[in-house]
């Protein structure tokens, strides 16, 4: 092992190491998948309530959707799935999607209209966190029976205003889209919550597996789902094991002790290179590594002062050290692969330029509290501004804690600067649009805490009304092109400093094939895998 | 004892100060604190180990003092292309951490911070504690009662576990780690001293006091307070090998010191990233902590040895 | 604890059962106060908490309509004094609540992940016991002895050694390079869902089951950080059983047996030994809540799914149902042990009467 060459170097361990070798690697059951992942954010796996990434995971195998993707051709975009095919009406407000014959739950119920209708209803009807993703097409608690309906085989769905069909079909295959066994489910209910509790921990759906078991932070289970429609898949068994440390993932890879390692950092997949047996993929995802300032600061509102903070990152210098492999530089807040997407990034680590701009501005050396979540990738970066941003004058105080300490400062608008990252919801330019360069009401009371926008206070300088002409608008390369023109004058006066692109490095035994993490636009797939 | 050699000798102008140490007949009572005081120095200073614990301690004084002429480099100065650099690499006899930061100076500017967390713990729990426990102890009855409880319930509490809570609640930081850590230490502070207080209170000689007018407040602060402190010397000395590892062990959670400041348990976690390709990052801090909190332990053992013979060796 | 002490004198004058009947209702109604103190502590810890519980349930997406109605359902509206006493009629009830992360009942997560420290606290103990007695009393009867001296290094290094670091740096070696242990959590994944779950620690389970191989696997797992908790248990041990033997080996009547010529080994095992045993039970008891609570760290680098862990992330988290449950767990397992060698001392200790 290289690691063992690399240790006994020194001279101190030398002595502890001795001569005994690291006995060979053990091996898991050839139609068994075994994955160490960090699980420790799954807080529920109703599709109505889960929005985390591991969530997600456990989601897109055990549920299907109207439409969904194929791991095997993400390029393709949306594909039918339970829906066989579906017709626009000529005012665009109403989709109709005709649903396929025959097709049945895990549990041996036939997929019907009316589960798919119920399944959307009850999500609007929940009001949980993701459920903006379908509200924001006129959908209410109170109207949702009328918007959403069935009709025999069909389910029809009706906007309050006209939008692109790609966008409202990209939401449908976001996890809030997953269709529910209606019967099973309503078995469950409890006072009222259309089965909610009981999804929490429980599945009911048509997807290639069905969940055995989830123990939080220990282990999620999936069987595969004897009534599946596809192809019986080679894994009869998933197990995902919560493992939080990267080290421990790549000992217990090198060991064979699993067969995929999904967190592995820079170092330990450096040290994994060449380990034989081992294969290590990388898989641009979706998610935006980014700095905002709070625009309710005197200094930092200044347009001067928006444009100097972004030259005074080390984006290269970070990009090929401590992110090496995991972090592409971006600068544009629509992730590389999605529609309308630019690879422009003109800025570069400038300090003269940057003193040039605060001179400008007329502010001297001033001080401001950076909010940063608890995690190591995150507090190098902080550290690496915090010393570069020295060098203009700009003192940053760290302030470090967990998400959810940060997040409620950062939505309360309490903090001067915010180092953080935003994942998109679900595979539409206006996912990330909608959030920073979209704020229709800047006032405290607004209280709009789910756009990152409003968060920094900013009003969007006239980006808010482009956003909404892009999102109704319908032809693709038109669209696309309103897209680039709000990246381009977000990147000349926004508060946000976009940094980079996440880059997932998977580490896997090199007999495991087909493992598609789901690129930018969706989850991980099992069904594919063999090995 | 040692007494005995040197008084034979009690003409030799060479031995004047000392020889007024060893008397047997002490002159006043300041005179006669510094006799008990040198002669446990002496036997202090015959205990090896307790010697050792307090030259690296004086040690551990001096290179916090000197930090900035000794340290080879600036703690914080990154230099992202020399990061993870080995032990004993060019001009980094430590290695550097993955920001390329100097390993021995990151060390060498921690000592400051563990030696900030140390005595401020160390003027913070003993003192709640003689407060509660005195007040208790005089007081008695209900005051008692009710104080004792209180002291009952921070006892039951896991002390690491109330330790993070409260630095959950009151935000991550190094103060706020000093008083999480002081709220988990003061309750056997708080005990000792009752426990004194009730021995002390009905002595004749507060009664004495008492019926020469003075007041609770002036019996409790002059004459109950001084005669405590001792006692809580040594206890305080024994405790802060467990107040350096509770206060890396917080900063290891991460919510102890903040960065970039080199706090020695933030480094551990730092370093616990790379451990299986650059060791070094997480071991030396490791050793710093083990040091340091070793010294406070032989020169506590050595302390105990001196104060209270039955445990001695 | 304070618990066993006496005040007043009045009571002496009752009858023996009487006593005894005063002195555990005594004893009760301050577990009671206790552990109401305790509770009461740690809710309003979690009230004034910076991290938002309400954010814990809805995450960063959230629209504040759906904020505010979480924020009503989890009853944060309602006075703090008055949670609290909804907190504690259910408490009373046996229900600890739900957690807010993992959408299930507390009381159904402590019994998961409760026999997991148990089981690692208990071999950590008796690893600790088994070379600390020994270590102890050796040191006391060759007292100055080079092996005096080693007991007193060894244990002096244990007390001032980070346990995480410890932890950490026997990780590396004795499964990263030597691979001599199973590296963390409880089991390998093969080995998972092997046997059934009974009491809920492995060792003991796969006994029951006959299953070898799982034992096996379980016991390469468990060593590592039960020898490391071991270590720490170990050296306060061995230096109270130390100083205990000191204590009796001085005492005039075992100066007697010598004198009478009773063989050494007599003398220290059957005489002084015997006579420390009830003070050692109790050092042992509070040996093993310390372990209990100790092994927060411990069970972080192992990824030990343990209580310690269990508190932490929740902690961390803001899941204030999971921290006020497994807090009041360990608070009352501290205080009944603590009772637990009073009683012991009033039982057996003729001193204590």
């Amino acid at each position: 092992m290289s690691f063992l060459k690399n240790i006994t170097t020194a001279a101190a361990m030398a002595l502890m190491v001795g001569l005994v070798p690291a006995p060979g690697t053990a091996e898991t059951p050839t139609d068994v998948l075994v994955i160490a992942n960090r699980i420790d954010d799954i807080t529920t796996l109703d599709p109505a309530e889960s929005f985390e990434f591991a969530g997600s995971d456990v989601s897109r195998n055990i549920y299907s959707k109207l439409v969904n993707f194929d791991p095997m051709n993400l390029d393709a975009g949306y594909q039918p799935e339970l829906a066989a095919s579906w017709d626009v009406s000529e005012d665009g407000k109403t989709i109709t999607f005709t649903m396929k014959e025959g097709l049945k739950f895990a549990s041996g119920n036939p997929i019907r209209a009316e589960d798919a209708a119920w399944s959307l209803q009850r999500a609007v009807k929940l009001n949980k966190t993701p459920s903006f993703i379908l509200t924001q097409f006129g959908f209410t608690p109170e109207n949702v029976e009328q918007m959403i309906r069935a009709d025999g085989n069909k389910v029809i769905i009706t906007t309050d205003k006209q939008y692109a069909t790609s966008f409202v079909l990209n939401c449908l295959t976001a996890t809030i889209g997953g269709i529910l066994d209606k019967e099973v489910v309503m078995q469950h209910e409890v006072d009222g919550d259309m089965g909610n509790a009981w999804l929490k921990t429980n599945s009911a759906g048509s997807g290639p597996y069905k969940l055995v078991t989830w123990k939080p932070n220990e282990t999620v289970v999936l069987e595969t789902n004897p009534n599946w429609w596809g192809p019986e898949p080679a894994m009869k068994r998933v197990i995902v094991r919560h493992v939080a440390e990267s080290a421990t993932q790549r000992l217990l890879l090198e060991r064979g002790d699993i067969d995929v390692a999904r967190n592995l950092n820079p170092q330990d997949v450096a040290g994994l290179e060449g380990a034989p047996g081992i294969a290590i993929d990388s898989e641009l995802r979706g998610r935006i590594m980014y700095i905002a300032v709070n625009q309710k600061h005197p200094i930092l509102s200044k347009p001067e002062v928006r444009q100097a903070i972004k030259y005074l990152i080390d984006y290269q210098g970070m990009q090929d050290s401590f992110l090496k492999g995991q972090y592409v530089i971006h600068q544009n807040f629509l992730p590389a692969t999605y529609l309308g997407a630019v690879d422009e990034n003109p800025f570069s680590l400038d300090i003269e330029k940057a003193k040039e701009l605060l001179a400008q501005a007329g502010v001297g050396p001033f001080e401001i509290e950076a909010g940063v979540r608890e995690a190591q990738e995150r507090l190098e970066i902080a550290q690496s501004l915090q010393n570069t941003f020295a060098q203009a004058g700009i003192t940053l105080k760290l302030t470090v804690g967990t998400g959810k300490q940060i997040l409620g400062r950062y939505r309360a608008r309490d903090l001067d600067m915010y180092i953080g990252a935003w994942g998109p919801d679900y595979p539409d330019p206006h996912t990330n649009a909608g959030t920073f360069a979209y704020n229709p009401d800047n006032r405290d009371e607004a209280k709009l805490t789910g756009l990152l926008a409003w968060r920094n206070a900013w009003d969007t300088d006239g980006l808010t009304p482009k956003v909404e002409a892009a999102v109704i608008e319908k032809d693709r390369d038109l669209r696309a092109q309103m897209y680039r023109d709000i990246q381009a004058e977000f990147r000349a006066k926004s508060p946000f400093g976009i940094m980079f692109q996440r880059i997932e490095q998977t580490g896997r035994r090199d007999n495991v094939q087909n493992l598609s993490l789901g690129g930018a636009i969706t989850a991980v797939s099992y069904w594919p895998v063999t090995k | 004892m040692n007494r005995q050699d040197i008084s034979r000798n009690p003409d030799d102008p060479r031995l004047g100060f000392r020889a007024w140490l060893l008397t047997d007949t002490p002159s006043s009572r300041l005179h006669a604190r510094c006799v008990a005081f040198y002669a446990g120095w002496l036997k202090l200073r015959s205990n090896t180990m307790a010697m050792v614990g307090l030259g690296i301690l004086i040690l551990l004084v001096l290179v916090a003092a000197f930090a900035p002429w000794l340290a080879p480099h600036d703690p914080l100065a990154q230099n992202l292309a020399g990061r993870l650099q080995p032990p004993l690499s060019e001009s980094h006899l430590l290695g550097t951490d993955s920001l390329g930061r100097d390993i021995l100076s990151r060390l060498i500017y921690g000592s400051r911070i563990t030696l900030y967390i140390v005595a401020l713990v160390a003027l913070i729990a003993p003192i709640a504690g003689l407060l509660v426990g005195t007040i208790a102890g005089y007081a008695g009855g209900i005051v008692d009662a009710i104080l004792m409880r209180i002291t009952d319930i921070f006892l039951a509490f896991p002390r690491l576990v109330l330790a993070l809570a409260f630095v959950a609640a009151l935000g991550a930081g190094i103060e706020n780690a000093v008083l999480a850590i002081s709220i988990t230490a003061w309750p056997p502070y708080a005990r000792l001293a009752r426990a004194e207080t009730l021995t002390i209170r009905n002595s004749d000689y507060i009664s004495a006091i008492r019926l020469q007018g003075a007041g609770p407040i002036r019996i409790i602060t002059r004459h109950i307070w001084p005669l405590c402190t001792s006692s809580l010397i040594v206890r305080v000395t024994l405790d802060m090998a467990g107040v350096i590892l509770a206060a890396a062990g917080l900063g290891f959670l991460g919510l102890g010191a903040q960065p970039p400041s080199p706090e020695w348990g933030a480094m551990i976690a730092e370093g616990r990233r790379f451990i299986l390709d650059s060791w070094w990052v997480a071991t030396m801090p490791g050793l710093a902590i083990f040091t340091v909190s070793l010294a406070f332990n032989l020169l506590g053992d050595g302390l105990r040895d001196v104060l209270d013979p039955k445990e001695g060796g | 604890m304070a618990l066993a002490e006496s005040r007043g004198t009045g009571r002496h004058r009752l009858p023996r059962f009487q006593r005894i009947l005063l002195k555990i209702a005594k004893t009760l109604v301050s577990v009671a106060i206790t552990m109401l103190g305790l509770m009461f502590v740690t809710f309003i810890i979690g009230r004034v908490m910076p991290v938002d519980p309400v954010l814990a349930v809805v995450g960063e997406r959230a629209t504040n309509e759906v904020y505010e109605q979480v924020y009503r359902e989890m009853g944060l509206d309602r006075p703090v004094l008055v949670q609290f006493g909804y907190y504690l009629r259910d408490v009373l009830h046996g229900d600890f609540g739900m957690s807010l992360l993992n959408a299930r009942p507390v009381s159904e997560d402590i019994r998961r992940v409760f026999p997991a420290t148990f089981e690692l606290a208990t071999l950590g103990t008796l690893i600790g016991v088994l070379i600390g007695v020994p270590l102890g009393v050796m040191a006391a009867v060759r007292r100055g002895s080079w092996i005096d001296q080693i007991a007193r290094v060894v244990a002096l290094v244990g007390y001032s050694m980070p346990i995480f670091w410890l932890g950490l740096m026997g990780l590396l070696i004795f499964y990263g390079i030597l691979g001599w242990v199973g590296g963390p959590g409880r089991l390998d994944i093969a080995y998972e869902y092997m046997v059934e779950t009974r009491t809920g620690m492995i060792l003991v389970d796969s006994l029951l089951a006959g299953n070898w191989d799982v034992f096996r696997n379980a016991f390469s797992h468990i060593i590592l950080p039960a020898s490391i908790l071991g270590y720490y248990s170990m050296a306060y041990i061995s230096r109270m059983t130390r100083s205990f033997m000191l204590e009796q080996l001085s005492a005039e009547y075992i100066i007697t047996a010598r004198v009478k010529g009773l063989p050494e080994r007599r003398v220290i095992w059957k005489h002084a030994f015997g006579n420390i045993r009830v003070q050692l039970i109790t050092v042992i008891a509070l040996s093993f809540a310390n372990l209990l609570e100790g092994a927060v760290l411990t069970e972080t680098i192992f990824a030990w799914p343990g209580l310690g862990s269990y508190i932490t992330t929740a902690l961390l988290s803001a899941d204030m149902n999971a921290v006020l449950g497994g807090t009041v767990v360990v608070g009352l397992i501290f205080v009944l042990l603590n009772i637990f060698s009073d009683l012991l001392y009033q039982i057996f200790d003729p001193r204590a009467k």
